[in-house]
């Protein structure tokens, strides 16, 4: 089973190298690109007999290590394969 | 007086805080590996600055989870002192032993310079030698020292008088200019709720010495020793 | 099977080479072999243009504990201790991926160093690029200091030195220099060989993977259109895989377990393998299968040639082993026995057993080919040394070009850069970058070590023989300013393409001035490294031989540093100054030329200098010490202000030439000249020592008010608020990189 964790900064946390990915897409000419947050992803090959085990288990892993409670937010998807 | 200075793989600054307690203040010191259970009957713990476990994953992320940890939370629960330094630092807040967490400085770059923090508090066992609103020349280098926290928990470190060192000038003035990484209310250095837990940026044993730029950092560990000999903040062992 | 043009050309090798190794088998090789030798017979592992000539530099001296032909050099610096060092190029990988390249760049030559047993307590490095005008420029300078900041202060080895230039030759291809200094007890130096039959080879380290074959290859070619292809050599570094490497092999160097080890950098596993093997007269057979992989199905070709970073070779002494793999696990490192030590004298490869190469392995080192290329003084020469001033229109009012000057790139301060290297851990560090020679104390003794690198690739441009020299004047010159008498160097000879006459010419001229200069100064060469091909579409970087050079302090209480100590100091210039102009920085900045003949240089009145320089330091007369160079006298009396707040008045006798008199007295860089200040009732003193020891010398202001004032022969040249000098040269940099952010 293939777990994807998204990890991003919560909301209220600055994010000064998504202010600059946003600039540097705007002087590539993307000036519709608004507001860019950057964050970070990870693939977790797991065993398990289930989709929602191997939820279960990256929503453990997510709150324990990858994320960090204090600034960070996630989300999983598994993949049903 | 013992210091033990705990090394996870990837720490670099734990030489410094072992010649600094051992050579420069004269006291005995130990390097204690993060795999061991015990702090040898320390009397001081520190965790020093460097990049443990490479910083990967976030910064101190996974060394707050190494076996021995659990000693100096144990030793930090007794109500002994324990002194965070930069990486330090940043393996307490992950660890939950100091709130708040660090983000990348906002000038997106790594940052080796003297700066100065003023001692907002004396009542801690690393600044009671120190007198209050005293300046200190230190040097930072860190790429990720800008402090974070949700603001009721801000507000409440304010009230507490949980803020040890701010960011300041060198007559001692809080402004933006002094900040060198963006953190909130220039926020340098932190203690916990029962005060025997500091964490901070700068790196006091980089500041020994003359020799090597500034001696301003000595009074940390002076007063330790001074705190110590009081009686105050001594583990429970 | 005969390997047909194309392969030999995508192996970088030339049917006469194909041939060679044919006859040095006895039989064709096979396709693993073919490999093999096009790593280790390439340019940059085989220095087959550079040898002949490398060979004519002096490498010997009462101090030399190891010369040339190991992973680095080594002098003894008293007390039982010595200074391991050297310095490297990653000049190719860097124009392709400036982050990694350059990070990779400070992985390999830290490497060099702890591989002899040594603790690696400073880095520096000598960069070049194109204009800070161009935005790939930017990009390239962003990314090149973030990945040596990135390795460096991760690894938790500081960056206390180095230069930067900036030319529009090294727009395509930028020089990263990387130079690295140890300590190690004199008589614990450790070699890169393999000996006694039976004994263990272990590999330890990370992974291996297919990153970087064909690096060395890569970086002996010039680069084309054909550039992207070459995109996949570049390999990734990671500097906590390195601490943990670096601490691990210290530990197991206490055992004495160890009978040789090398680090795997250019060409890998075969590099190692073959050089071990060569220097101790033995062979060495390995089973590749037994090499931990990070990929799958990977042949024994690409695990021979990967260039995976954070790897070492180890010769186990038999019996030892478990001492050597406990230590390692301590560190959650897996030491894996992957062959041994035999008596045959070959390189042996097998594959589960099968033997897929088989190379007596002088044949890939010592007999590797040698070339003499042909030579030829370069078309361009003749007409660029000539200058002629009156040709140059008005020359700039003195108050116009010291703004120009201290602005300049070149010139101008490397805070920027220098402020993202943690240049303190360690604590260490008694002078900081940014002041000339970067200074370390020898926590071991009551000593410290001066070091810089230097080249001034113009001078060599003009005068590839007294462009060298100049170099090592520069260099030793600096250690010398902070108090430290040079005791060894090292090199890094960046050139273009030694398959044309002209840069052969450069190549040759500079080392022959390099070793009459060395030989002059007593200053032995331990090692060092020929970068070649650094030319892109045909055009070449400026010749840029740079040295490195390390001085002694017998005491560390007696550092000099650069910046004057307080008003009233009398400011005394030592050294002879002469009207010339050819190939300065002004020349440069006002005019965009490269033009004339660079300084007349008297390597025994150098000598004189350096000796006075470090007998004025250890007694504490001379109390601050910059020497004379980019820009001149001018600059050397403001740089010496900036952040003391002091300012400085002085008084010179002009120079002749024509209605460029004040231009060449005050930005003229005539060589062997040193600023220094000295209380004012000293100065006497100074300069009957100056005399005696036949030292050109004369006061000529002092330090204090708030102002940089300079006059010549009594007339106000220069009257300007110090503040105000020191924003220009501390934010120019900076500026150019203000509205861009690059992401590293």
């Amino acid at each position: 089973m293939r777990a994807r964790v998204f990890v991003t900064l919560k909301p209220s946390v600055f994010d000064p190298q998504g202010t600059t990915v946003a600039e540097a897409l705007h002087t590539l000419g993307y000036s519709s690109v608004k507001n860019v947050r950057q964050g970070k992803y990870f693939e977790l090959d797991i065993d398990a007999g289930s989709a929602d085990e191997a939820k279960r288990l990256a929503g453990e892993a997510a709150g324990k290590l990858l994320a960090n409670p204090v600034i960070e937010s996630y989300r999983i998807e598994v993949d049903s394969q | 007086m013992k210091f033990a200075v705990v090394v996870f793989p990837g720490s670099n600054c734990d030489h410094d805080a072992y010649y600094a307690a051992q050579h420069v203040l004269g006291q005995d010191a130990e390097l204690i590996w993060h795999k061991d259970t015990s702090l040898k009957g320390a009397d001081v713990v520190v965790l020093p600055g460097g990049f443990a476990h490479g910083d990967y994953l976030r910064t101190g992320a996974i060394a707050r989870f190494s076996p021995i940890m659990q000693e100096v939370q144990r030793f930090a629960a007794g109500g002994g002192p324990v002194l965070g330094i930069c990486n330090g630092f940043q393996v307490l807040l992950e660890a939950g032993m100091l709130p708040g967490a660090m983000l990348r400085n906002t000038v997106l770059q790594f940052r080796c310079e003297h700066v100065y923090v003023r001692v907002e508090q004396t009542d801690t066992p690393f600044t009671a030698a120190c007198a209050p609103g005293q300046v200190l020349r230190i040097p930072i280098a860190h790429g990720e020292g800008n402090y974070y926290a949700e603001p009721d928990v801000v507000d409440r470190l304010e009230h507490n008088r949980q803020v040890i060192f701010r960011y300041a000038t060198v007559s001692g003035d809080v402004t933006p200019a002094a900040n060198p990484n963006g953190s909130l209310n220039n926020i340098a250095g932190i203690c916990n709720e029962t005060r025997n837990v500091v964490g901070l940026m700068p790196h006091p044993e980089r500041a020994c010495e003359l020799a090597v730029g500034s001696a301003d950092g000595l009074v940390l560990f002076e007063s330790v020793l001074k705190a110590l000999s009081h009686g105050a903040f001594a583990s429970a062992r | 099977m005969t390997m047909d043009d194309q392969v030999l050309e995508r192996h970088g090798l030339t049917r006469d080479e194909y041939n060679r190794i044919v006859e040095m088998l006895g039989r064709e090789p096979t396709f693993t072999e073919l490999g093999i030798f096009s790593v280790m017979w390439s340019e940059h592992c085989s220095y087959k243009s550079s040898r002949v000539h490398l060979k004519t530099l002096p490498t010997t001296g009462r101090r030399v504990l190891q010369g040339p032909g190991e992973n680095a050099g080594a002098v003894d610096i008293g007390d039982g201790y010595a200074a391991v060092f050297k310095i490297e190029s990653h000049n190719h990988p860097s124009f392709i991926e400036p982050y990694q390249g350059a990070a990779t760049g400070v992985g390999g030559i830290i490497r060099d160093i702890f591989t002899m047993g040594a603790r690696p307590i400073a880095l520096l490095n000598s960069l070049r690029f194109g204009s800070l005008e161009d935005p790939l420029v930017r990009r390239t300078v962003s990314g090149v200091v973030a990945g040596i900041a990135g390795y460096g202060n991760s690894i938790g080895i500081p960056t206390v030195g180095g230069e930067i230039g900036f030319d529009d030759s090294y727009t395509g291809n930028p020089l990263v220099n990387v130079f690295c200094l140890g300590i190690s007890r004199a008589d614990d130096i450790i070699k890169g060989t393999a000996s006694g039959a039976g004994n263990p080879v272990y590999y330890v380290g990370a992974k291996t993977g297919r990153d970087g074959i064909h690096g060395a290859t890569m970086a002996s070619a010039e680069f084309d259109e054909k550039l992207e292809e070459k995109r996949p050599a570049v390999q990734v570094g990671d500097p906590f895989m390195e601490k943990l490497l670096l601490e691990a092999c210290l530990e197991v160097m206490q055992t004495d377990a160890l009978v040789g080890i090398q680090d795997m950098g250019a060409a890998g596993l075969t590099c190692s393998t073959c050089e071990m093997g060569s220097r101790g007269g033995a062979g060495v057979e390995i089973d590749v299968a037994n090499v931990p992989q990070r990929e799958t199905g990977m042949t024994p070709y690409e695990i021979m040639l990967s260039e995976s970073q954070e790897r070492m070779l180890l010769v186990v002494k038999k019996g030892r082993e478990h001492d050597v793999e406990r230590i390692f696990e301590k560190w959650d490192l897996h030491a894996v026995h992957i062959g041994q030590v035999t008596t045959d004298g070959k390189m042996r490869v097998k594959d589960r057993g099968e033997v897929v190469a088989e190379i007596p392995n002088p044949c890939l080192t010592d007999e590797a080919p040698v070339y003499r290329r042909p030579m030829q003084e370069p078309a361009y020469l003749r007409e660029a040394r000539r200058l002629s001033l009156d040709s140059l229109g008005q020359p700039l009012v003195a108050r116009d070009a010291l703004r120009a000057l201290l602005a300049a790139p070149n010139v101008a301060s490397k805070r920027w850069v220098y402020r993202q290297y943690d240049h303190m851990v360690r604590t260490n560090t008694l002078v900081v970058p940014g002041m000339g020679a970067g200074v370390v104390r020898v926590k071991e003794t009551h000593r410290a070590l001066a070091l810089s690198t230097d080249c001034n690739g113009r001078f060599v441009y003009l005068d590839p023989y007294r462009g060298a020299q100049l170099a090592v004047a520069e260099a030793s010159r600096n250690v010398a300013c902070a108090g430290g008498l040079p005791i060894g160097a090292t090199n890094c000879l960046n050139f273009g393409n030694p398959q044309k006459p002209e840069i052969m010419w450069q190549f040759a001229k500079a080392v022959e001035g390099m070793g009459a200069a060395c030989r002059a100064l007593d200053i032995p060469i331990t090692g060092g490294n020929v970068s070649l091909y650094n030319e892109t579409d045909g055009s070449a970087v400026l010749p840029t031989p740079v040295l490195g050079v390390v001085g002694l302090i017998e005491n560390a209480d007696r550092v000099v540093r650069r910046a004057f100590r307080e008003a009233g100091e009398v400011i005394v210039l030592l050294g002879e100054s002469r009207a010339e102009l050819g190939g300065s920085e002004y020349l440069h900045v006002v005019h965009g030329l490269i033009r004339g003949v660079p300084p007349a240089l008297d390597l025994e009145r150098e000598a004189a200098l350096q000796r006075l320089l470090v007998e004025g330091a250890a007694s504490g007369l001379i109390r601050s010490a910059h020497d004379c160079a980019e820009g001149g006298l001018a600059i050397t009396i403001a740089e010496s202000c900036f952040d003391t707040g002091l300012g400085a008045s002085i008084d010179v006798p002009g120079l002749e030439a024509g209605h460029f008199g004040d231009v060449v007295t005050l930005f003229g860089e005539s060589a062997s000249r040193v600023v220094v200040s000295v209380r004012a009732q000293q100065a006497a003193e100074l300069l009957a020592l100056a005399r005696k020891a036949g030292v050109p010398a004369a006061a000529i202001g002092t330090v204090g008010g708030g102002a940089v004032r300079m006059s010549i022969d009594g007339r106000s040249v220069i009257d300007a608020p110090l503040v105000e000098l020191e924003h220009l040269w501390s934010t120019s940099i900076e500026s150019f990189f203000e509205k861009q952010r690059a992401i590293a």
